[in-house]
């Protein structure tokens, strides 16, 4: 079973909630997808020994064939390319790599090379198969990180995916290969505002889904209510302390500082199975 | 006119709550929330919508079956796995390119517009506002937020603003790239935990990459006082100034339920220091580079 974990709104224990769920279950496999900010191996603790670069397919000019005749920049739904009387200037950053001016010029002046735009790491921690996905500083598409990661996912395995925060494309990328997606929010109206966002997004995308309140206690009853009215079930409830911040700001995990988290993260999980199962 | 962005890195560090409170003790600036995921500043600023417009994004495939030959050439040419093996269009994988429509040989695909969402321009307590939303599961929010600013721009171009003050997405990819590009500051909010500092390394690298100059904000210092003190020392090393500190306090939480910024809700210390913050990012924005 795949279940993910998202939020809409950043910072509302996405990454808590999927670290201690992986560290109740033993023998998970957990794959971080917030590629632009990983946090969860600060938690897992998982010795990276294995790394391979992310490469996207980005196009180069071959200047001995080139007429400028501008086909390609005049096709790049991105504008990743640019015809000047006797140059082709190529911004690769914004390349998607749809292999599109290749098939439209004429001369067959396009030939593809590879850039880096992030790498995937690997390794285990307490039995938790861990992998993570870093977008290199500058690069702009988290994409093509994400699909590599996916490509680790094993599916014998119970597997725990992290989403980054938001509503688009990276995080439907994301939530739309799961089983069963845990919304984590907290009881504010930024917490809320954000929940119905996020719940649009799983709605559409037709995957059963939750809620965890964090933090519970901090605002007010608002998100209960409607998780109430749109009959939405609230699976757990985090409450708000000083010590749980504590931990957090220290990379401690809740079922490593009290044991007590383990029977409750692992009746979390044997409830989202019942749910998948029905 | 000046631009300030205020972005983190991680979410949830009080992003939004800073750039309300600094909303409410501008005296001449422009709004923009170019967190379109995830808007919430006009949770606060509650702003009066003075002009809607549409927004497209990138183009998306339309596929006639009434023409298609099954000849799959779509589906063999589509990088991004949006045309299954019966020419379906999977619109959330779609990303627009027009491949699809350009090697199909009967022209039973077009590239249409796509309604992604919309942006306003609005008036608020505080000065003129820009803002967007974007729709469920649609592309192109670094293109929105680049709307959002151009709006912003000419709203404090037409009414004389001399500052733009830009609530920024979290992360470091392709919406936050939009958000601060070309901007005269940023201001990083970031907390004691170890994943904000990480986070926040990786946030001044990019502010860095871009050259653009960056001082940092460190909200609940009082829940790790040791790892403040790692921020302080990071920061100092990378010649970043820490404008402000802010104290764990509920009172964030309950000026946002009362719909204000925490400037408006409360003197107290939270107030205080923010005040102060404010004051030093104003004297870092009049200082030219």
């Amino acid at each position: 079973m795949i279940v993910s974990i998202a939020s809409g709104k950043g910072g509302t224990g996405k990454t808590t909630v999927a670290t201690n769920l992986a560290l109740s279950l033993g023998k998970a496999q957990f794959i971080d997808c917030d590629v632009e900010e990983p946090n969860a191996n600060i938690f897992l603790k998982a010795k990276l020994n294995e790394h391979e670069d992310v490469i996207v397919e980005i196009p180069e000019i071959d200047k001995g064939k080139c007429d400028y005749c501008g086909k390609c920049s005049e096709f790049c739904a991105y504008n990743a390319l640019a015809v000047v009387p006797s140059d082709v200037l190529v911004f690769p950053e914004l390349c998607h790599s749809c292999g599109g001016c290749e098939l439209v010029c004429p001369q067959n002046a396009i030939n593809w090379k590879g850039k880096p735009v992030g790498k995937v790491e690997h390794g285990v921690a307490n039995g938790v198969d861990f992998y993570h996905g870093l977008l290199n500083v500058g690069e702009i598409q988290a994409i093509p990180v994400i699909k590599a990661l996916k490509k680790k996912i094993d599916n014998k395995k119970n597997v725990i995916l992290d989403a980054p925060p938001g509503t688009s494309c990276p995080v439907i990328e994301v939530v739309n290969v799961s089983d069963y997606c845990i919304l984590v929010t907290e009881p504010t109206p930024f917490g809320l505002h954000d929940l119905k966002l996020a719940v649009e997004v799983v709605r559409h995308l037709n995957i059963p889904f939750g809620v965890i309140i964090n933090r519970d206690g901090i605002g007010n009853k608002e998100v209960e209510f409607y998780c109430q009215n749109e009959k939405i079930p609230v699976i757990m409830k985090i409450p708000e302390s000083k010590k749980i911040a504590r931990l957090y700001s220290k990379g401690i995990a809740l079922v490593s500082e009290d044991h007590g988290w383990y029977e409750k993260f692992g009746s979390v999980f044997n409830r989202i199975q019942e749910e998948v199962r029905k | 006119m000046k631009q300030l962005t205020i972005i983190s890195g991680k979410g949830g560090t009080g992003k939004t709550s800073i750039a309300a409170a600094f909303a409410s003790l501008a005296k001449n600036a422009v709004f923009a929330d170019c967190d379109v995921d995830a808007a919430d500043l006009h949770l606060i600023l509650k702003p009066e919508v003075k002009k809607t417009m549409g927004f497209h994004g990138l183009k998306i495939a339309s596929i006639d079956k009434d023409k298609c030959t099954n000849c799959k050439k779509c589906y063999d040419h589509c990088k991004f796995n949006a045309i299954d093996e019966d020419i379906n269009l999977i619109k959330e994988s779609c990303e627009g390119c027009g491949v699809c429509e350009y090697v199909c040989p009967v022209d039973a695909i077009s590239m249409v517009e796509r309604d992604s969402g919309f942006a306003y321009i609005s008036d608020t307590r505080f000065g003129p506002m820009a803002h967007a939303m974007l729709k469920t599961a649609e592309e192109a929010s670094g293109k929105l937020v680049t709307v959002v600013r151009e709006n912003a721009k000419d709203i404090a171009e037409n009414k004389k603003k001399n500052l733009i003050i830009i609530d920024g997405p979290p992360g470091i990819g392709c919406p936050v790239i939009s958000a601060i590009s070309g901007v005269d500051l940023v201001l990083i909010v970031t907390e004691p935990t170890l994943s904000a500092i990480h986070d926040l390394e990786r946030i001044l690298d990019v502010a860095r990459h871009f050259d653009i100059p960056a001082v940092v904000c460190i909200n609940k210092y009082d829940i790790n006082k040791g790892n403040v003190e790692k921020i302080e020392n990071y920061c100092k090393d990378h010649n970043v100034d820490v404008v402000g500190k802010l104290p764990y306090d509920t009172v964030m939480t309950e000026s946002m339920i009362h719909e204000k910024s925490v400037i408006e809700f409360s003197d107290g210390e939270v107030s205080d220091n923010i005040t102060n913050m404010w004051k030093k990012v104003e004297k870092v924005l009049s200082n030219d580079r």
